[in-house]
């Protein structure tokens, strides 16, 4: 027969001072923990949401990233005349020719210089993209010297609201609107017209990359093939979300610091699990005698301590994700390896990371509680109730 | 029996218990003691004394924009300027293009880049050869160990931001004083192979004649260009290598949370056990201030015991980091983070006094409400 649970809260509630401690030192580990997963998560979100996946990314043979692009600016009217692309209500193809540069925006709060993307567009730019927003202001007029900032830019640097001036290349621009794309890598980026941007940079008569719209997912696949296959072109289409999906690799050094960290960290708080069940064990020798000579079974005696030490861990795990939950949608940046600029992203507590969080925790309790349950259970009787 | 080897006895007399706490403190020591390392590495560390005198020129606007080469003329004869070499990032691909095959190809200018790099151990006939060879190479040593280069071998990278293919010729083999993961080639190579890049520098470096006057080249560098169409900013080494571990994130911010978190934690374990531990002793207590233990006393054998328990896992703790970070530092894909890293012994006295402080805290209130008690209460005390 199993012993209830209710006897396992009982004792953890008779021992509050040793099961609070003990709860917060697992709490503690898991709080690390899950501010990484979340990190990660919103890693992973800002880069597998950005990108449509019928827009298809068009750089030169060998390029892998748009900054590393450069082609001659007569191929883009043969790009535009390639089948597959949708046409706006004027007929025209949605194709948009870009640049994309970097450039260096001091911090808000000062703590330095932060690189920052600048992404050069023709007006089918922002039709190919309908998830920019505009939230405040208005889209920038091409031939001007003007841009649009994303969410991220907007709050995170001096100078970028509207009525602003940023100060970059050749000169200062000004700044119409603000955009949001809902998270994604285009939030962090600075967006005005092409052919600015690129008298400004020295790069006339190229392009770095190009976006086509495909009329639906198979065209889009088909459209990239046909990029890539046409040997006239020396070019290479991928699709934006396969782009996009490539760049979560910049998250590797967190990923692997990260899980090294989690993993330290919980062997130290198993040992003071073990501990915390050792201490349970010795303090009620007696009383598991007692419970066998009733007639409870080893195995009930096993089982009911290993409940006990994962009531403690998922106790801990529980404070450990209210720990966090301050935390969350805070933004930090990260460099991105391929862009050469700050991708900025928030943490996000998911599902997922909550479940994992749990998970790790009950693994916590598990190793902490399975060798004093074990030792509870192949205690001696009668030396157990002389004790 | 003396009074250190009542501490001794009394801290282990729960063997397994001892145990492990001196285990969970260890490992808690270990990452601070790491992260500590990670910290002094970054931000403490100065480079080597060639380092102090190295600057590096960028474009203004950042460093993916390049610069006209015949600014290297110029700033040759700004005074204090001794050398200065051409640095092209090729951003080429060796075998594929996974994180682990990634590392630097720089074009350079093969007859000045050494007087730079003085700090780079290259046999003489090894840097004759690279000269004599414009399609030839130098490499670091780490680098040849990984793939198992040998003079003569010929290696290709697949240009990336460049629309060509390098074929080279590995003419040296060369050791920095610490790992640097680069080949360096002859930039005429490229220049020769692509129009665009002729003429067009990505970064500049530039050895001064002193450590002191450092400061002052970065500024004339930069004031030589002011008001050209494309400015300069020029750092010392250091600064732009740690413009680079920024870019990671806010490394600070997550370093201090790490270090924070494994604190507080070691101290709630090392609270909780001394707390077990006292309170189970209550009556032995009473004994000892029977036998004429002063308060005082007994407050500090019990706090001198926590400190030798934390002080045994903060010991431990060092050891494993020494190892580990030593691991690590070898370790093929890891170069980027901890290349040329060790812990340094005032990062390790540094652990082993905050594994002392640890005991101390986690002891003074259970120790201290030990102390206190009424003999008559203690005695009559049931575990």
């Amino acid at each position: 027969m199993a012993i209830p649970i209710s006897y396992n809260i009982r004792n953890l509630k008779l021992r509050k001072g040793l099961t609070i401690m003990t709860a917060l030192g697992i709490a503690l580990t898991v709080t690390t923990a899950v501010f990484l997963m979340a990190l990660l998560a919103g890693l992973n979100k800002a880069f597998k949401s950005s990108g449509d996946p019928i827009n298809v990314l068009v750089m030169r043979k060998g390029s892998t990233a748009e900054l590393s692009g450069g082609f001659d600016g007569n191929l883009f009217p043969t790009l535009k005349t390639l089948p597959g692309i949708a046409k706006d209500p004027q007929g025209e193809p949605i194709a948009s020719a870009e640049w994309v540069v970097v450039v260096v925006l001091p911090r808000k709060d000062g703590t330095g210089e932060v690189n920052v993307s600048v992404r050069g567009l023709m007006p089918a730019g922002l039709t190919l993209r309908p998830g920019a927003k505009l939230i405040e202001g208005r889209w920038f007029t091409p031939g001007q010297r003007e841009v649009v900032v994303g969410n991220s830019i907007h709050n995170r640097f001096s100078g970028a609201n509207v009525g602003d001036t940023l100060d970059f290349a050749k000169g200062q621009w000004k700044v119409v609107g603000v955009f949001d794309s809902g998270g994604t890598a285009y939030d962090s980026e600075i967006w005005g017209d092409v052919n600015q941007i690129a008298t400004d940079f020295d790069r006339q008569g190229g392009y770095g990359s190009a976006y086509l719209r495909a009329t639906d997912a198979i065209a889009a696949d088909a459209l990239k093939h046909r990029v890539s296959d046409d040997q006239r072109l020396k070019l290479e289409g991928t699709l934006e979300t396969e782009y996009y999906e490539k760049q979560t690799s910049s998250g590797g050094a967190i990923k692997f610091i990260g899980t090294f960290v989690a993993i330290i960290m919980a062997i130290g708080s198993s040992f003071a699990a073990m501990n915390t069940m050792y201490a349970a064990v010795a303090y009620r020798s007696r009383e598991i005698a007692t419970l066998r000579i009733i007639g409870f079974s080893r195995p009930s005696i096993l089982t009911s301590f290993v409940i006990e030490a994962l009531l403690l861990s998922l106790l801990g795990a529980i404070v450990g994700i209210v720990l966090i939950l301050p935390f969350n949608g805070m933004s930090t940046g990260i460099g991105n390896s391929l862009t050469f600029s700050e991708t900025v992203f928030s943490l996000h507590l998911t599902w997922a990371v909550g479940l994992a969080a749990v998970g790790f925790a009950l693994i916590m309790g598990l190793l902490g509680g399975f060798a004093p349950a074990w030792h509870a259970a192949r205690q001696d009787i009668l030396t157990s109730l002389r004790a | 029996m003396t009074l250190t080897r009542f501490v001794t006895k009394s801290a282990f007399r729960n063997k397994r218990r001892s145990i492990l706490t001196v285990l969970s403190i260890t490992f808690s020591l270990l990452l601070l003691t790491l992260m500590m390392t990670v910290w002094r590495t970054f931000y403490i560390d100065t480079f080597s004394a060639e380092s102090a005198q190295r600057l590096i020129t960028r474009h203004r606007v950042s460093l993916t924009e390049s610069m006209p080469s015949f600014y290297r003329a110029k700033i040759r004869t700004i005074p204090g300027v001794v050398a200065v070499a051409p640095n092209n990032w090729f951003g080429g691909i060796y075998k594929d293009d996974k994180p682990e095959n990634m590392f630097a190809q720089f074009g350079t200018d093969p007859d000045e880049i050494l007087k730079i790099y003085t700090d780079f151990k290259i046999p003489a006939d090894q840097v004759l050869a690279w000269q004599r060879d414009r399609a030839g190479a130098i490499v670091d040593v780490d680098l040849a160990k990984k793939y198992g280069w040998k003079l003569g071998d010929r290696i290709v990278f697949k240009g990336t931001i460049y629309p060509v293919d390098l074929e080279l010729t590995i003419r040296g083999i060369y050791a920095g004083p610490e790992p640097t993961n680069s080949v360096y080639f002859n930039q005429t190579y490229v220049e020769e192979a692509v129009p665009f890049a002729k003429g067009r520098v990505g970064t500049f470096s530039i050895l001064a004649d002193s450590p002191g006057s450092v400061p002052k080249v970065a500024s004339a560098v930069d004031d030589t260009f002011r008001n050209s169409p494309e400015p300069t900013k020029t750092e010392s080494e250091k600064a732009f290598q740690l413009s680079f571990i920024n870019s990671i994130g806010n490394v600070k911010a997550f370093i201090l949370s790490i270090c924070f978190a494994v604190l507080f934690a070691t101290l709630l374990v090392s609270a909780t056990t001394m707390a077990m531990s006292i309170r189970e002793r209550t009556r032995e207590v009473a004994v000892l201030k029977t036998l004429g233990f002063t308060r005082q006393s007994v407050l500090k054998l019990y706090i001198g015991e926590a400190v030798l328990v934390a002080l045994t896992g903060g010991a431990l703790g060092c050891l494993l980091a020494i190892g580990l970070v030593s691991a690590l530092a070898h370790a093929p894909g890891m170069s980027f983070f901890f290349s040329g890293m060790k812990v340094a012994p005032p990062t390790l006295l540094l652990s082993i006094f905050v594994a002392g402080m640890v005991g101390f805290l986690s002891a003074i209130f259970p120790a201290y409400h030990a102390a206190k008690i009424d003999i008559v209460e203690g005695l009559r005390h049931i575990g």
